[in-house]
């Protein structure tokens, strides 16, 4: 699969390009122009301040936000997203921060919230039973520890909750891009595990392309190829994780906060 | 199928407990005085119930979402005017019929598109369609009382026949039960109605999931008003659809809905009209003091939305006080029967 992929793309168009993202709410400006590629089968991590833009990234690069400027290419080709769904027919999946779970909805639909399995056509009616057959198939194949698929979700711990939330960007066969915002951060080490082995396999077996933001830099350096840092709605730094080092990284951001902190009281 | 099972007993019990206080208070009259159990009084019951059953299904729909419809009883009150008035235009009674729904629908379709696209409380969009539509009727029929349009047939399917204001409202809660809980649209309402962020991030189209809704609800309201309309055999410009409304909301929620949202049930709403109806014929039977009727009901509603509030706190881990130690017992006593890794989290 990544081998036919890379073979298809012989001229080495990056899967997804961001030119010069802008986004402002109301009188802050969030993003001033994010550019930013992303290579087939790659793993990307972004890293940066609270509030710095990763999320609005994200957020736009999924259809979910519109972005004020600038434009995203999809291998290669100029597209504008105009919704989720538009993202999702390309191939893009997203975990969002806030995990985008309903509480008082079961596991099972959850997994397939905006995607039911339905029967009677066009009237759509619900077909619970083959959902709830599937989710909990898939659950168990990527082995996501649950009392039930019927349970609410709202009766889950956090990191049972973050697994359900990666578990449904992860379903689909034909996601090609996954964007994961800070998908391990209430995680215990064995489930991070599991994810961190769940996401791999994805990028190795599936090629499938990612996005990791992180605080955690370890996690970064286990799982990225690639990390960006950005920085009050810019990115700031671009460096293979092999061509770079834990400490450089964690140096590079302390000295950039302290020089922010500089021309604020300048 | 365990789960399955776990999950239906858990919705059910709310609609038990509700259910359980219908009969008992049923055989309470019942017992207290043998009119209530004639056959005539049912259709006396049945009118009483089944307005409040299909605004309570109405208000499910808006409810669920987080949101709330006090105009469905003035539009119940407008739509057998606007058939006569359409008659007058010379239109038939059937066209006209259908023409009045479509306004109806429109009425709610408004109600949704000022709630979801300029950020009004719909508390407050639907209470300004309150005064309007209260205007409307009385500028157009000058407070007089007239006769509703149709006559034959057309009368006696849509209400005119004893039971078939019933007969209506149980088809319209079964078509509520199934697009509330068997069709995607269904699922979305309960979904944008527990987390609105998260259902426009799964991509599901919450302004139009909300309109929908509006329409829905006001469409059954206009239905209802032309039931009504033909069974009283009068139409009457200065009835006040705000008491209609509220006894559908009551319905709904002591019969499970929440007022925040995200949590519905058309069971729950139908039998809590039945509950409603058979309160109010009953103590009409008995001949309670028509002071005392307002006050007793009052505070069976009250009583009923205070268990049903504690039964969800109790679920959830959160509950206290007098009330939740019953709502406890209830619980308890239905759990019994379940497998111990069942029982967990509440
Ligand atoms: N919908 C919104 N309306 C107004 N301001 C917003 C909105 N979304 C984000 N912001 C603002 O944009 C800025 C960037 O937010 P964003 O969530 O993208 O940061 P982040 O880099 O993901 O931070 P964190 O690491 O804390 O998740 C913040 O200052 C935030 O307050
Ligand atoms: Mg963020």
């Amino acid at each position: 699969m990544t081998e036919d992929a890379v073979a298809e793309s012989g001229s080495r168009e990056p899967v997804m390009r961001v030119e010069g993202i802008t986004k402002s709410f109301g009188a802050v400006k969030v993003l001033r122009g994010v550019d930013l590629h992303l290579e087939a089968g790659e793993v990307l991590g972004v890293v940066g301040a609270n509030g710095a833009g990763k999320s609005t990234l994200v957020k736009i690069i999924t259809g979910y936000e519109v972005p004020d400027g600038g434009q995203m290419y999809l291998d290669g080709k100029p597209v504008q997203l105009r919704s989720v769904q538009d993202a999702r027919s390309h191939g893009i999946e997203t975990v969002f921060q806030d995990l985008a779970l309903v509480d008082q909805l079961s596991v099972y639909h959850n997994l397939f919230l905006n995607r039911e399995m339905t029967t009677g056509g066009r009237l759509r009616f619900l077909n619970n039973r083959r959902m709830r057959d599937d989710a909990r198939r898939y659950l168990h194949d990527i082995q996501v520890d649950i009392p039930s698929v019927d349970v609410p979700v709202e009766k889950l711990s956090g990191g049972q909750r973050q697994a359900i939330a990666v578990a449904r960007a992860t379903r689909r066969d034909d996601v090609k891009i996954l964007l994961l915002d800070e998908p391990l951060a209430a995680m215990g080490a064995r489930e991070a595990k599991l994810i961190i082995d769940l996401v791999q396999s994805l990028a190795k077996k599936r090629g499938v392309s990612m996005v990791v933001i992180d605080h955690n830099y370890t996690h970064i350096f286990e799982l990225c190829d690639r990390v960006n840092v950005v920085e009050q709605g810019r990115v700031v730094l671009d460096k293979r994780t092999k061509d770079t080092s834990l400490a450089e990284l964690t140096e590079f951001m302390v000295s950039s906060y302290r020089q922010q902190i500089e021309e604020d009281s300048a | 199928m365990r789960g399955k099972f776990w999950q239906s007993r858990l919705l059910q019990g709310q609609e038990l407990v509700i259910a359980l206080i219908g009969v008992a208070l049923a055989i309470f009259f019942g017992v207290y005085s043998s009119a209530f159990s004639s056959v005539s009084n049912l259709s006396t019951l049945s009118s009483y119930v089944a307005p409040i059953m299909i605004v309570g299904i109405a208000e499910v729909f808006v409810l669920t979402l987080g949101e709330i419809d006090l105009s469905v009883g003035e539009v119940y009150v407008l739509s057998p005017f606007l058939v006569v008035y359409l008659k007058d235009a010379g239109l038939g009674v059937v066209a006209g019929t259908i023409v009045t729904l479509l306004i109806c629908a429109a009425i709610g379709c408004i109600n949704g598109l000022i709630t979801v696209h300029l950020g009004v409380p719909s508390f407050i969009t639907t209470l300004g369609t309150v005064f309007a539509l209260q205007g409307i009727v009385l500028l157009s029929s000058n407070g007089i009382q007239i006769n509703p349009a149709g006559a034959g047939t057309i009368a006696n399917v849509l209400g005119g026949w004893t039971y078939s204001s019933i007969l209506w409202a149980l088809a319209i809660a079964v078509l509520g039960y199934v697009i509330f809980r068997r069709t995607t649209f269904g699922l979305h309402i309960t979904a944008v109605g527990g987390n609105q962020t998260a259902s426009g991030e799964s991509g599901i189209k919450v302004g139009a999931v909300k309109v929908w809704c509006f329409v829905l609800c006001s469409l059954l309201g206009g239905f209802v008003g032309l039931l009504d309309g033909y069974r009283i055999g009068s139409l009457n410009p200065g009835t006040d659809g705000l008491v209609l409304m509220f006894y559908g909301v009551a319905a709904a929620v002591i019969g499970g809905t929440a007022l925040t949202g995200g949590r519905g049930t058309m069971i729950g709403a139908a039998i809590g009209a039945i509950v409603l109806g058979v309160l109010e014929d009953g103590f009409n039977i008995i001949g309670i003091n028509a002071f005392a009727y307002q006050l007793v009901l009052g505070l069976a509603i009250l009583g009923a939305m205070v268990l049903n509030v504690q039964l969800e706190l109790v679920r959830s881990g959160k509950g206290g006080g007098v009330y939740g130690s019953f709502a406890r017992l209830v619980l308890r006593s239905r759990r019994a029967g379940r497998r111990p890794q069942e029982q967990g989290s509440s």
